[in-house]
């Protein structure tokens, strides 16, 4: 498996370290109520096709990177640096 | 026996090696296989249950039968396949499963017992009486089964890993294979064609046919000597592509040196590659199938193609008289070749009744063959021919059901073949890898002349996809016969015909599971191991599911296949492993003062990945506990030196950096002046302790993190985490400088005489009181120095750059040795922080909240961290949580034991009474008693209770008071003084 | 049909030509009582012992492939009980008390072996943190017991001793626990559930779940839509999937997680050992094949297959820990999808419709849950109150931090297990 950092171009996957879903960049404010949290933190949508999740080069130049991939087939289609990301949806 | 002339074995070049400790005589270019039919050896196996005799039944690497083991000693590797292995001077080689010997097993009497163990058997039985399955049954099943055997010692062999890149992986050097590379290398594509076998050139080094009117292995050979000599293009013979993966990479074993004596220890055996390609032509070929009759296993009979391979690429024939039997055109050719080489053929048996063949020999169109004879090798093969039978003798029968394009890889992603009517095959899904191409036999190409026009094409159709242009080569010219089949997957009869020979899984089996609703081919699969041997059904799974479609009523596409999985072929584990043998499974990291330490006899412990002292015996000293009480007691009354430079380091810098502290850690950090330090805790957003530490504030956009040992990396990603994809807005950027920095605690009531002999700033309590820190410099060094203490004495950590590390470790020991100081190691800190109830990863293990260790008000109310909203939850605020405590024993055991449970006294120690449990203890030699810490239901509401520890496991059972986690200086004075 | 040796012996006689179905094919009925959603081991079991305990007969288990399709057929066959947090550790017990008494119970050998699980520590913290473990075993009252190196030496010589970048110390032994024959299994309970009424019913995928008003109403499947009084969902691997048809997101993320087999060998490994250091565990099959894995992969997945990294770490934790099964090859690799919880244990659980059940969750641990998951699923489904044992594996406890089991102290979010 290989991934396309943005910053560093195409890497073998054991270069990254795995985080999970990219709704994670979504924190709730703290205020926002044990249910929202509850739902941040734990529950996912889990798409057994399309999906975006977190990956961190960790082995390489540290960048967070939001992997949009197939669940299914494994095929990579869009990568983007997380704080790129981010900044667009805030 | 050896006929003249044919083949491309070396015949002036003879080896000697030896089977079952008889010499056999090869050539150059044989495999044990080839030189043992050479010999006339036909008998060269023993099936899996039943322990049939077995014979080679093809001349390659998806043989289920010619398993063996070479070797000796250490170096003995079983389940070798005599079809691929390479002979050579000096070899050994034994046969497997079988005892005492391959012609006459003991085990051979389960064959007479077959009515007994047909497919499943052992799922109805061996129940009774319940504990006789371990001791009886189990026993008996483990030893009849398996096939060679390991020698159990360590391996004592080399083997290699590495990566390669390319434009175009080609997989198979076949006639499509040599045309696709050819092509592409052209087209100055870097190029890597990988092989299997030792000599490229695929069914071309094993056929007569020829291309541009030379003999086909010789144009291969003359195409390979081409390739060989263009800079853009590797050639890996002896190579096999074992497994396809994700965005074109693939696994392949590399066979370095099975061919050759093991007369250099450090050359490898093997080489497993990693290889990237960009795109991939998959020109593996096609495997023959043979067909089910009764006794169809005997020694003797193999598959067409094989007797073709061993007469025509070695010059053997397994037997004075060769009888074919077959259901397609292909068969033929070695009928033909046997002809030619002047081998007599006793009977050609056609299945089809219009079966356009011609020779000088006996033909038998529309026949069968319904059974065979022969114990342990076949003398007679039994056929049905127009409405009579009659038996024909012969040594070697060749059988040919049709040819199965190797589509394996191609199901690596999940991809499911599609079955072709014409070819009675399935053929390969062309969109199943991506990136990956089929070309020549392997997608149902079946004449020479197309699979070198399809090798072509499909280089071509890379160049187009890479935007490269098309290449213009020559196509050589070669035969273009068509290739008829009519399927024939087993004949009808009373006995048992063999599909998956290895595992003896027979037509009747296949039937039985579907009478038994095994109906799926998956569960046929797992309920008779159809296709689960050494071959994985390479030989036999078609035809297997072409039966169990037919007693189902079902088609063979609806029927489906099983999956193939990697490895194409086995891996030795060895092969992916052998780099992490010994000391190469992580690596070590050493700190500055490591040599120091060796050199005083220390002994280490492994902390993570980090090597570190455990403590510094001194002359006299026969325990590690002695050596600890002395160190502990040192720290306490004089003065310690600790390395502590395993601790994570983390540079902060930014205009943000208070924020980003404020934001991980529960306390406040902005608040912190310039040249003091702060404990702070950091949680998971789960609400749960992650780590803690101290941070010092060195300027106004200045920190240094420390973290624990354990947790470096994690704080490291977390701090990441937290600036990229929280706050990507924040002013801030970090590294790691743990490695950049030696650090050194040192601590006791004359810390601060020892640290004043060495750094040229004042230091006293007024000018660097507790936690104050701050540059120092040490002559012409520049350091840092930071007034905390993990030992609950007066304690200072110095960092210099690492390379002063070893310098400045030797001289604080040698000053401290005269101040009745010294080294202390890993045993003495931990009792020194237990006694002050400090926490490490033994407490903070990941289940506990900051309200479990008594931390809760370390969360600061006025502003936002992480884990913050979830350490609210209610269930990580309960009182009666496990919580931190001290113990100490006040029974007649004095001893207390980590992993002990806790009970209130008088309960049993069972899980519904189970109050908590030890984490961390140690002999206090300050307070003459052991001190635990320890997580206890209400913990501190029960100070002063007596309770009972029971560590099952060693046997200790002690009362015990509970204390609070501070059982030494509770005020702290020492450590501000 | 009873299955005996006496039964073997007459059908080989007559030429093998006796046997029966071991589960009927039937039609689906348009109306049941129970209806459960996957044809798993856990969903098997939880229909046999409905039946068998609860008798409860008019039954149907939905697989939408062939039965025991899922990771119940794709995983390493431990089965063990050495867990260390209430709420797993009475579980599991169970759950190996049950194993313990499967083959007279369903008349079907599913090969049990109790031939010891050991798990191996390398540092003092490695071996209190399992004397925790172990001791809490023992107040379950389950064996556990602590080896020494020595210990280990005489038991399992062919470990790396001598040169080890992480010394082998010792180890915590549970006699009991071991292996089993997984597909066997499967099988087995399909039968005992067959034979006492359960309708099985493969190539039938659901694709809907009928609600009216927060009351389950049934299902709509490939063959038609189905009713039924209660409905439980358990189908590892797509678990959030079915539960979304109800309109719930569930606390899980799915992932790879390989195994591998080798060719068969003689016998050369007698317990089932863990490799704390390495993620590594491996035990050898009856057949020879030497049996193991390692990690997850470190991906969502539900592609049922992995990547060479994992491979490679598992080979070389294989490598490290005993050099001697270097010549062993590797004849097949797998992957399973791993229902992954925050907090890496398992949900049997009501959920907000009313006689929708789900149990899911079981992360890598599934294998050895498969009798008591079953029998505790069964419980409450039957009864609508939490059997004892199970009593524990709440969907809500992420939200009010009630009875979290982190039982490897990695943390109860997501993919820290």
């Amino acid at each position: 498996m290989r991934l396309t950092c943005p910053i560093c171009g195409d890497r073998d996957r054991r270069e990254f370290y795995y985080q999970g879903a990219a709704s994670i960049l979504n924190r709730p404010d703290p205020d926002a109520g044990i249910d929202t949290w509850d739902d941040y933190l734990h529950n996912r949508d889990n798409p057994a096709g399309l999906t975006q999740d977190l990956w961190y080069h960790e082995a390489g130049c540290s960048s967070w990177i939001v992997v949009t991939r197939n669940t299914v087939t494994h095929e990579v289609i869009k990568t983007a640096l997380a704080q790129t990301v981010k900044g667009q949806n805030t | 026996m050896r006929v003249a002339g044919s083949g491309q074995i070396d015949r002036t070049k003879k080896v000697t090696f030896s089977f079952d400790g008889q010499d056999v005589h090869g050539f150059a270019g044989d495999t044990i296989a080839s030189a043992l039919l050479a010999n006339d050896i036909r008998l060269m196996g023993r099936s899996f249950k039943y322990h049939r005799p077995r014979g080679v039944l093809t001349a390659g690497s998806e043989e289920p039968n010619a398993i063996m083991t070479i070797g000796t000693g250490a170096t003995m590797d079983p389940n070798v396949r005599a079809t691929v292995q390479e002979i050579f001077q000096g070899l050994t080689v034994q046969s497997q499963n079988r005892w005492p010997s391959l012609n006459f097993d003991l085990l051979s009497v389960n064959d007479y017992l077959a009515p007994f163990l047909s497919a499943g058997f052992y799922y109805k039985t061996f129940m009774w009486p319940k504990a006789f399955w371990e001791k009886l049954y189990e026993p008996v099943i483990r030893r009849a089964a398996g096939l060679g055997a390991l020698s159990m010692q360590a391996n004592p062999d080399k083997y290699d890993r590495a990566f390669a890149h390319c434009d175009l992986l080609v997989i198979g050097a076949g006639p499509a294979g040599i045309m696709a590379a050819w092509t592409a290398a052209q087209a100055g594509l870097d190029v890597i064609i990988a092989d299997e076998d030792f000599r490229m050139g695929g069914r071309l080094n094993s056929e007569t046919e020829t291309i541009s009117g030379a003999p086909g292995a010789d144009w291969a050979a003359e195409m390979v000597a081409r390739l060989s000599e263009m800079d853009n293009v590797r050639l890996m013979p002896r190579t096999t592509v074992i497994g396809a993966y994700d965005q074109g990479t693939y696994g392949a074993v590399e066979r370095l040196s099975h061919h050759i004596p093991r007369d250099d220890a450090k050359r490898p055996l093997e080489c497993f590659w990693r290889i990237a390609s960009k795109r991939t032509i998959l020109a593996a070929g096609a495997l023959e199938r043979t067909i089910a009759f009764a006794n169809n296993d005997r020694p003797g009979i193999m598959t067409a193609s094989a007797v073709r391979s061993y007469l025509n690429r070695y010059g053997v024939v397994g037997g004075n008289r060769v009888a074919i039997f077959g259901n397609n055109d292909d068969a033929f050719r070695t009928a033909r070749d046997l002809a030619q080489a002047g081998v007599h053929i006793s009977a050609y048996i056609d299945s089809r009744p219009d079966a356009q063949i011609a020779g000088d020999f006996p033909i038998y169109r529309g026949g069968e063959v319904y059974d065979t004879a022969g114990r342990t090798g076949l003398t007679t093969v039994r056929v049905r021919h127009d409405g009579g039978t009659l038996n024909v003798a012969a040594d070697i029968l060749g059988v040919s059901g049709g040819w199965n394009p190797t589509v394996h890889l191609t199901c690596h992603m999940n991809g499911r073949p599609i079955w072709d009517e014409t070819l009675a095959s399935f053929v390969p899904n062309p969109d199943a890898i991506p990136g990956l191409t089929v070309a020549g036999a392997a997608s149902g190409q079946m004449s020479t002349q197309s699979c070198l026009m399809s090798g072509i094409a499909a280089a071509n159709t890379v160049l187009q996809q890479l935007d490269k242009k098309p290449a213009a080569v020559d196509v050589p010219a070669a035969e273009d016969l068509p290739y008829r089949i009519t399927p024939l997957w087993a004949v009808p009869r009373k006995g048992r015909a063999w599909l998956d020979y290895q595992n003896d899984v027979t037509v009747k089996d296949i039937k039985q599971a579907a009478v038994e609703n095994f109906r799926s081919v998956e569960h046929m699969k797992r309920y008779t191991t159809q296709g689960m041997a050494t071959d994985q059904g390479k030989n036999s799974n078609v035809a297997a599911l072409a039966i169990l479609a037919d007693v189902t009523g079902r088609g063979i596409p609806e029927t489906g296949t099983t999956t193939f999985r990697p490895p194409y072929a086995p891996v030795a584990i060895a092969a992916m492993g052998q780099t992490a043998q010994d000391q190469g499974f992580a690596p070590h990291r050493y700190t500055t003062s490591h040599q120091a330490s060796v050199e005083k006899g220390a002994p280490f412990v492994e902390a993570g990945l980090w090597h570190r002292p455990s403590y510094f015996p001194i002359s006299g000293e026969t325990n590690w506990r002695q050596s600890c009480d002395r160190e502990v007691t040192m720290v306490r009354n004089a003065v310690g030196v600790c390395d502590v430079s395993t601790l994570g380091k983390i540079d902060i810098q930014g205009r943000d950096a208070e924020k980003l502290l404020d934001f991980v850690y529960t306390n406040t950090f902005s608040t912190l002046k310039v040249g003091r330090v702060r404990y702070g805790l950091m949680l998971r957003e789960d609400g749960h302790v992650m780590d803690d530490g101290t941070t010092a504030r060195l300027g106004d956009t200045h920190f240094v993190m420390t973290t624990t040992t354990a947790a470096a990396g994690q704080v490291m990603r977390h701090l990441e985490f937290v600036t990229q994809c929280l706050h990507p807005e924040w002013d801030v950027a970090f590294s790691s400088v743990t490695e950049q920095w030696a650090q050194f605690a040192i601590a006791g009531p004359k810390a601060r005489d020892l640290l004043a002999q060495f750094v040229d700033q004042d230091i006293t309590a007024d000018n660097w009181p507790f936690m104050a820190c701050g540059y120092v410099t040490l002559g012409a060094v520049k350091g840092r120095l930071f007034r905390i203490s993990f030992s609950g004495e007066m304690g200072f950590e110095l960092a210099v750059p690492a390379r002063y590390g070893d310098s400045l470790f030797r001289q604080l020991c040698a000053t401290a040795a005269d101040m009745g100081g010294g080294p202390y190691g890993m045993e003495a800190l931990n009792v020194l922080r237990i006694e002050k109830g400090f926490i490490t990863h033994s407490e903070i293990h990941g289940r506990v909240t900051a309200y479990d260790i008594g931390m809760q008000g370390m969360i600061s109310a006025k502003k936002d961290c992480v884990g913050k909203t979830m350490a609210a939850r209610p269930g990580l605020l309960d009182p009666a949580r496990e919580r931190l405590v001290g113990l100490k024993p006040v029974g007649a055991v004095k001893t207390l034991s980590a992993g002990g449970r806790l009970f209130t006294q008088g309960d049993d120690a069972v899980r519904v009474n189970d109050q908590g449990y030890i984490t961390s203890v140690g002999y206090s030699p300050t307070l003459g008693h052991f001190v635990g810490l320890a997580f206890l239901r209400n913990g501190p509401e029960r100070y002063g209770e007596v309770i009972h520890m029971v560590d099952h496991l060693r046997g200790i059972e002690a009362m015990c008071e509970v204390i609070p986690p501070i059982a030494f200086d509770p005020e702290g004075g020492r450590m501000r003084a | 049909m009873r299955f005996s040796a006496l039964e073997i012996l007459k059908q080989g006689l007559t030429g093998n030509k006796g046997w029966t179905p071991h589960w009927r094919d039937p039609a689906p009925k348009s109306d049941y009582d129970v209806i459960i959603i996957g044809g798993g081991g856990h969903g098997l079991s939880t229909a046999y012992y409905l039946a068998k305990n609860h008798g409860i007969t008019n039954v149907a288990v939905l697989e939408k492939g062939y039965i025991g399709s899922g990771n119940v057929g794709r995983n390493t066959t431990i089965v063990r009980a050495n867990y260390g947090l209430p709420g797993n550790s009475e579980f599991y017990s169970h759950s190996l008390k049950l194993w313990e008494g499967l083959e007279p119970d369903l008349n079907y050998n599913v090969m049990h072996s109790q031939r010891g699980i050991i798990n191996l520590f390398h540092s003092d913290g490695q071996r209190d943190a399992f004397v925790r473990r172990g001791n809490a075993m023992r107040n379950q009252g389950d064996d556990a017991e602590l080896l020494s190196r020595d210990d280990l030496r005489k038991m399992v010589p062919y470990l790396n001793f001598d040169n080890a970048r992480f010394p082998v110390r010792g180890g915590l032994m549970q006699r009991r626990g071991g292996t089993a024959r997984h597909d066997a299994v499967v099988w087995g309970y399909a039968r005992g559930a067959d034979q006492r009424g359960v309708d099985i019913i493969q190539n039938c995928e659901v694709t809907g779940i009928d609600i009216e008003n927060g009351v389950v109403k049934g299902v709509q499947t490939t063959r038609g839509a189905i009713r039924a009084k209660k409905v439980g969902i358990v189908v590892a691997g797509r678990s959030s999937q079915v539960a979304a048809m109800a309109g719930m997101r569930l606390p899980i993320e799915s992932h790879i997680l390989q195994a591998f087999v080798t060719e068969g060998i003689k016998p050369a490994i007698d317990h089932v050992i863990s490799f704390g250091m390495g993620h590594f565990y491996i035990s050898q099959s009856d057949k020879g094949g030497l049996v193991f894995g390692g990690d997850l992969d470190f991906y969502a997945s539900y592609a049922q297959r992995g990547n060479l990294p994992m491979a490679e770490h598992v080979m070389e934790a294989g490598m490290a820990l005993m050099p001697a099964i270097g010549k062993a090859k590797v004849l097949r690799s797998w992957g399973g999808i791993m229902d992954m919880t925050p907090d890496g244990s398992p949900i049997i659980d009501k959920t907000h419709i009313d006689g929708l059940f789900l149990d899911a969750g079981w992360c890598y641990g599934g294998f050895k849950a498969v009798p008591g998951s079953g029998y505790s699923f069964a419980h409450l489904m039957a009864t609508g109150n939490h059997h004892e044992p199970a009593a524990r594996f709440r969907l809500d406890r992420f939200k009010t931090g009630v009875g979290l089991m982190d039982e490897e102290g990695t943390g109860s979010q997501h993919n820290l297990h």
